[in-house]
C-alpha cells in the first residue's frame, strides 16, 4: 500500500532514509521550510536554502522513485527579527513558480512572541495576494493550545482565505477538534518519545475520525523517524482497523489536500 | 451510537492484551523518575519556582497524576491542558527557541 509523507525535513537526512522510504512504501513526500537547527547569518543562507528545496533535494528522491515537493517561508523560530524575515520573505516570490513549490509554510508561532505574529500575519498576506496553499507549524508543548488559538484568530481576523486550503499541523488531543471545527485541515506529527506517539494518533482518529486529518514524521535533525508513518500503518492495523481507514489516513487523504496544487504528483 | 467518530475496532481485553505491559512499564518509569528526583541533592541556588522549593515541572506532574486518577472522558487532554499555557496574549518576546513542557509558574 503506498504512503505520503507530507511534512519531512529530508536535508537533515541521509539518503539511506529515502532507500528505506521507498521501500516502506512512500511514493511522495512534501518539505517545509524550517529550522536549521542553527539561526541563519544572512538572508543569502535562504537563498541557498531555498535552492536545495527545489534543485538538490528533488533530484535525491528521485533516485527512489519519490516525488519531492517543497513550500517555502521564513520560519518562526527565526522571525522574532522582523527586519531580517522580510528581508528573506523577499526572495520567496521568485521560487514559487518552480516546479516542485506547492505553497507557503511551514509557516506560524514558536513561542507565541508578537514579533512571530507580525511576520505570520505578513505571510498569510502573501499567500493571499499569490493564492497559494498553506502549512501551518504550531508551538510544541506547553506553548501549543495559546499558540493554536492566536493562529485561528489572526487567519479569521485579517484573511478571507479558504480553511479548506489550510493545513495546522502538530495538532494533538487539546488541538485536534479546535482546528477541525474551524474548518482547516489538520496535521499529526508522530515523534519517538517527547510528543505524539503512533498510538495516540490512532486514538486521535478514533475520537474525531479521519475527514480532513493526515499524519506525517516530521523527520528532521532532531530526534525523529523518518518510518513513522508505516508505523503508525501497523500500529493501526495492530488495533484492526480496515485497510480502507488506513489508506485514508496516509495516502488518500494528503493527496486530495494536496492535489488542490496541480503541481503535486505521486508519479515518478 | 458512539459519541466518537470511530469505535476502537478491538475489544477491552484486546486493548489490555495489546498495550498493558507497555504502560506498566511507563507507570514503572514515572515512580522511578520522582523516586529519583527525591533521591538526588538540593541545588546550590535552590530550585526553580514551585511550591516548597519543589521544581515547578515536577509540581506539575504531581497535579497530572490526580486528574490519572479521577474517572471521565478524554484524560489525555485534560492533562495537556493542565500542561499548556493558559494566557491568551502574545508575549513581549520569545524568550528562547525552546520548550520546557510546562509553563512558566507566572502563566499557569
Ligand atoms: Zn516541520
Amino acid at each position: 500500500m503506498p504512503y505520503i509523507d507530507p511534512h519531512i525535513h529530508m536535508v537533515s537526512r541521509t539518503t539511506d532514509d529515502y532507500a528505506r522510504m521507498a521501500q516502506a512504501g512512500c511514493v511522495a513526500i512534501t518539505e517545509p521550510a524550517f529550522w536549521a537547527g542553527y539561526d541563519r547569518s544572512s538572508p543569502k543562507g535562504f537563498y541557498d536554502y531555498f535552492r536545495q528545496l527545489t534543485e538538490y533535494e528533488p533530484a535525491r528522491a528521485a533516485q527512489f522513485n519519490i516525488r519531492h515537493h517543497c513550500w517555502l517561508c521564513i520560519n518562526p523560530k527565526e522571525a522574532e527579527d522582523p527586519g531580517f524575515a522580510r528581508e528573506v520573505m523577499t526572495l520567496i516570490p521568485e521560487f514559487l513558480d518552480r516546479p516542485n513549490v506547492l505553497g507557503i509554510g511551514e509557516i506560524g508561532l514558536n513561542k507565541n512572541s508578537k514579533n512571530e505574529l507580525t511576520i505570520f500575519e505578513e505571510h498569510l498576506g502573501l499567500a493571499q495576494q499569490l493564492d497559494q496553499l498553506i502549512l501551518i507549524h504550531t508551538p510544541h508543548l506547553e506553548d501549543k493550545l495559546k499558540g493554536t488559538r492566536l493562529i485561528i484568530d489572526a487567519i479569521k481576523r485579517n484573511t478571507n482565505l479558504d480553511p479548506g486550503r489550510i493545513l495546522i499541523d502538530h495538532v494533538e488531543e487539546h488541538t485536534a477538534k479546535l482546528v477541525l471545527d474551524n474548518g482547516f485541515w489538520a496535521g499529526m506529527t508522530l515523534y519517538p518519545d517527547t510528543k505524539c506517539t503512533p498510538q495516540r494518533a490512532a486514538d486521535i482518529i478514533e475520537m474525531y475520525g479521519t475527514e480532513r486529518l493526515w499524519i506525517n514524521s516530521a523527520g528532521d535533525w532532531g530526534i525523529s523517524d523518518p518510518l513513522s508513518v508505516p508505523k503508525c500503518r501497523v500500529e493501526m492495523k495492530r488495533r484492526g482497523h480496515t485497510d480502507e481507514t488506513i489508506e485514508t489516513i496516509s495516502y488518500r487523504n494528503p493527496l486530495t489536500f494536496l492535489s488542490q496544487s496541480s503541481k503535486f504528483s505521486t508519479h515518478g | 451510537m458512539s459519541r466518537y467518530a470511530i469505535d476502537c475496532p478491538a475489544t477491552k481485553s484486546q486493548v489490555v492484551d495489546l498495550y498493558f505491559m507497555e504502560h506498566r512499564a511507563k507507570l514503572l518509569d514515572i515512580a522511578a523518575f520522582l523516586d529519583r528526583y527525591d533521591r538526588a541533592p538540593a541545588d546550590d541556588e535552590g530550585h526553580r519556582g514551585g511550591a516548597a522549593g519543589e521544581d515547578f515541572r515536577v509540581a506539575a506532574l504531581r497535579k497530572a497524576l490526580r486528574i490519572l486518577r479521577e474517572d471521565g472522558p478524554e484524560r489525555a487532554r485534560r492533562i495537556q491542558e493542565h500542561f499548556s499555557d493558559m494566557t491568551e496574549q502574545p508575549i513581549e518576546k520569545a524568550p528562547m527557541q525552546g520548550a520546557l513542557g510546562v509553563p512558566p509558574v507566572s502563566r499557569t
